[in-house]
């Protein structure tokens, strides 16, 4: 995967310290910004992106051409005001839109591959920290995610919480659970199951694991749609032919079900602008993230510092990351004694339901927002 | 301040120290909360069932969560607030005395607000009637109302003193009127008691 775009980013003047003991050095954070910074550089929001996810939270994808993935959110008298707010979203350490990675040259001047080191929830944070240092930014008014996003918005508040007023993490957990870990283990076997993958060593190469990173994909997109979603979208209904034939029983394995067209779209277009390796560091960074066991295996013990106020919202159709592990995180917070809100939302379409238009959600943004 | 409160609220609101920490279980819209955090500066957080409700309160700026308070008041630490609120829910707990428990084991004291089941209209409504009261403070039929624990005044007095809470005070009122406590237990619609323990 080479990129062939402009992206601004920042290098960080440090080593960046990682969890597994080893360090980052000049790592590159790619970021987007909009709206004013103002005089005091306190109206400062940081957009926190999901796994697949990029800086182009309000901007046109580089690559697909699409609007940015939360462009519904995000903008002048949009609930995530850039009238009133300087927004700023940066692509994660590991990924591949401009921070550094796994297809990033190392100092040897080949790609990192495999040698790109394991990663965690928290060392993304770092960077997202290093990040806000280089552009004096001391205080965040807000830090918001949903999904991964949410894991480092409350990994920031946990572990910087000096660094932001308030937290609202959405459609996310304080932990992974053993059947989120089995979904990804899939998605990476998947991968590394390709051949093209050698050993994540393919970015010379003519071919790279696509067919592996598409089922990585098309198995993770189902978690995140619920059940009514899919039947009420596609039901059983047949794919027509590509002769423009009504679709029917092919008695064969073309994708004959529409459903079935519709993940494979997914996993191809998906191919187009994702790493596998970038999908595997990132998959285990979720992995690996159980805020508690981090703060001396109590929850509450990770917001004890946490002066933030902070806003929990689950959706009622998410069965990735289900309302139980939002008010877990609501009693871990209660019990610290922070300011939190909660709600969980109904809306139908399973864990995308924080991209997709749900009203209420909006209302509870700007209103947290403007507290 | 609090004219645009329901009666009770506006007494709870008036007694509520500023700057105090107050947990309002069954918060609804959210309008004691507001009251309290923009004219006391009160540390204000809420509870409530209902998914909208808490949404509306989000979009205002307050910290409510979405709970059951039969079930996720265990969250809070032992005397977290100064003073635990639960106006007009009292009768939908599905055990009250154990309600009574919680809200002074997270608040240092409490107020209650309830209709009073013993009010005359009521009486004659179940004794002249034979029906179900269907009034103007118990406004839903007996199949639609979330109640399913009727209180009267005395009966509350009683079981203040079953658990050896101090009564710091009590309004009665009979729609927005404010009454004397003289036979409160015949002529009250609403109450509200103070209590600490």
């Amino acid at each position: 995967m080479t990129r062939d775009y402009p992206v601004s980013s920042i290098r960080l003047p440090h080593d960046l310290p990682l969890d597994s003991g080893q360090v980052l050095s000049d790592a590159e954070i790619a970021y987007e910004s909009y709206g004013v910074l103002n005089e005091a550089r306190d109206n400062a929001i940081l957009i926190c992106h999901a796994l697949t996810g990029d800086q182009f939270v309000a901007s046109e994808h580089p690559v697909t051409g699409k609007p940015g993935w939360w462009d519904r959110m995000v903008g002048p008298g949009k609930p995530v005001d850039t009238d009133r707010f300087h927004v700023i979203c940066a692509n994660v350490i590991g990924s591949c839109l401009g921070s550094t990675g796994p297809a990033s040259m190392a100092s040897d001047g080949q790609p990192y591959a495999m040698r790109f080191p394991v990663i965690t929830i928290r060392d993304m944070v770092r960077g997202l920290v290093g990040l806000l240092d280089e552009l004096a930014i001391e205080r965040l008014h807000c830090v918001i995610g949903g999904s991964m996003g949410g894991m480092q918005a409350l990994s920031l508040a946990a572990n910087f919480p000096e660094r932001a007023g308030r937290v609202l993490a959405i459609a996310t957990t304080a932990r992974h659970s053993a059947q989120n870990i089995a979904f990804h283990e899939v998605g990476r076997q998947a991968i590394m199951a390709d051949p093209a993958w050698s050993n994540g060593d393919y970015y010379a190469s003519e071919t790279s694991p696509d067919a592996g990173l598409a089922v990585a994909r098309m198995a993770a997109h189902i978690t995140y749609l619920s059940e009514d979603g899919l039947t009420e979208k596609f039901g059983r209904r047949f794919q027509d032919r590509p002769d423009g034939a009504p679709g029917a029983k092919s008695f064969g394995f073309d994708a004959d079900f529409q459903v079935e067209s519709y993940l494979r779209y997914q996993g191809s277009g998906f191919t187009r602008r994702f790493d596998a390796n970038s999908y595997l560091y990132i998959t285990r960074a979720m992995d690996y993230f159980d805020l508690a066991e981090e703060h001396g295996g109590k929850l509450a013990q990770a917001f004890g510092g946490s002066e933030a106020r902070f806003c929990i919202v689950s959706f009622d159709t998410d069965w990735l990351y289900p309302t139980a592990e939002s008010r877990h995180i609501v009693h871990a917070l209660n019990a610290a004694g922070a300011a939190v809100s909660f709600v969980e939302l109904s809306a139908p379409f399973g864990h995308d339901s924080f991209l997709l238009d749900v009203p209420a959600l909006d209302r509870v943004v700007a209103g947290f927002l403007s507290q | 301040m609090s004219q645009h409160l329901r009666p009770d609220l506006a007494v709870i609101a008036e007694a509520i120290a500023p700057g105090a920490r107050v947990l309002d279980i069954g918060c609804g819209d959210g309008a004691l909360l507001k009251t309290l955090r923009d004219s006391k500066g009160v540390d204000a957080r809420g509870m409530d069932i209902d998914a909208e409700q808490v949404a509306g309160c989000v979009a205002h700026g307050l910290s409510v969560v979405q709970g059951d308070a039969n079930r996720d008041l265990t969250d809070y630490p032992d005397a977290s607030f100064d003073y635990a609120v639960l106006s007009q829910t009292l009768p939908m707990a599905k055990r009250p005395d154990l309600m009574l428990d919680e809200l002074l084991r997270v608040g240092r004291e409490a107020f209650v607000s309830f209709p009073n089941f013993a009010h005359w209209r009521t009486r004659a409504a179940l004794l002249l009637g034979g029906r179900m009261p269907v009034t103007r403070a118990l406004p839903l039929t007996w199949y639609e109302t979330r109640n399913i624990h009727h209180v009267t005044v005395d009966d509350f007095r009683e079981l203040t003193r079953l658990k050896g809470c101090d009564i710091r005070g009590c309004w009665f009122f009979a729609g927005e009127r404010s009454l004397s406590a003289t036979a409160a237990n015949l002529r009250a619609e609403f109450a509200v008691f103070h209590l600490a323990r």
